[in-house]
């Protein structure tokens, strides 16, 4: 359902176990509470007729994030730009995430891609998928006779 | 560690008014020539959200951020939280503290700390007798 390429931490010799860890949280613990291990974290909110997608990706201009939806899938993608290189600079820590990161989510319902709004604030992009017409519950009228 | 925001282990001494989760964010700090520049990762904060002390040789950068709330939606999926953040450096004194900057840019916080004059590589020269 969700997955991410080539996304580099700093340096964290830890990652592999990390990642595995987390992997042992989520087979047992069945709830939808995800940690976030990949690039971006991301928010689901759903109303019958919409959903909205938050995201958290500091540090990115509106151009540098690529949104695409196919069907009732979304993908963003993008590169965090890495640290300046420049000479005469030493590091004290880096902690921050960078490089080429790509994430696929499934949406609870098939979107109207025409219609998807997204707006990028302070490093929050929230993203406004309007349900597909052909895929919204149709209401049967029940007739008295 | 992992991409995941870290919480506060205990923001600060003083228990806070807000009831708001605290985070820690992520940063870089590298020295340069001249400055030693620090950056740290904190989306929904903006210039006016976002507050920097000086006080004692600790530098404490705080943002506030408002919770996310969209009437007539349910969260169907989450993985992170919206809360406040706040993290504290301790400085040295070649420092110049008056010339501290920062700016706010797509929720990513970049302050420079220039040195000081006298912290600068200065050449003593060496005189024959």
């Amino acid at each position: 359902m969700l997955w991410t390429e080539e996304y580099r931490r700093g340096s964290d010799p830890f990652r592999e176990i990390q990642h595995l860890r987390r992997e042992m949280d989520r087979l047992f613990s069945g709830v939808t509470r995800f940690r976030a291990s990949d690039f971006p974290p991301i928010n689901i909110w759903t109303s019958g007729d919409d959903a909205i997608v938050t995201t958290e990706v500091p540090g990115l201009s509106p151009e540098e994030i690529n949104i695409s939806v196919v069907g009732d899938t979304l993908t963003l993608s993008g590169v965090r730009p890495g640290q300046e290189q420049e000479e005469d600079k030493t590091y004290h820590r880096r902690e921050r995430g960078y490089g080429k990161f790509s994430r696929t989510v499934q949406l609870p319902f098939k979107v109207e891609a025409e219609k998807v709004d997204a707006k990028y604030n302070d490093g929050v992009l929230r993203i406004t998928l309007p349900r597909a017409e052909e895929d919204k519950p149709k209401k049967i009228l029940i007739k008295a006779e | 560690m992992a991409m995941e925001k870290q919480q506060a282990q205990s923001p600060v001494e003083a228990e806070r008014t807000r009831n708001r989760r605290v985070f820690v964010p992520p940063v870089d700090i590298f020295e340069a020539k001249d400055t030693t520049v620090l950056i740290a990762d904190m989306p929904g904060v903006c210039e006016k959200s976002v507050n920097i002390t000086l006080e004692k040789d600790v530098l404490t950068i705080t943002g506030t951020v408002e919770p996310e709330q969209h009437e007539g939606y349910s969260c169907v999926y989450s993985e992170y939280d919206v809360g406040d953040y706040q993290r504290a450096f301790s400085i040295s004194d070649d420092v110049d503290k008056d010339k501290i900057k920062a700016t706010v840019k797509n929720g990513v916080l970049r302050l420079t700390l220039p040195k000081a004059e006298p912290a600068k590589a200065r050449k003593i020269p060496v005189r024959a007798e």
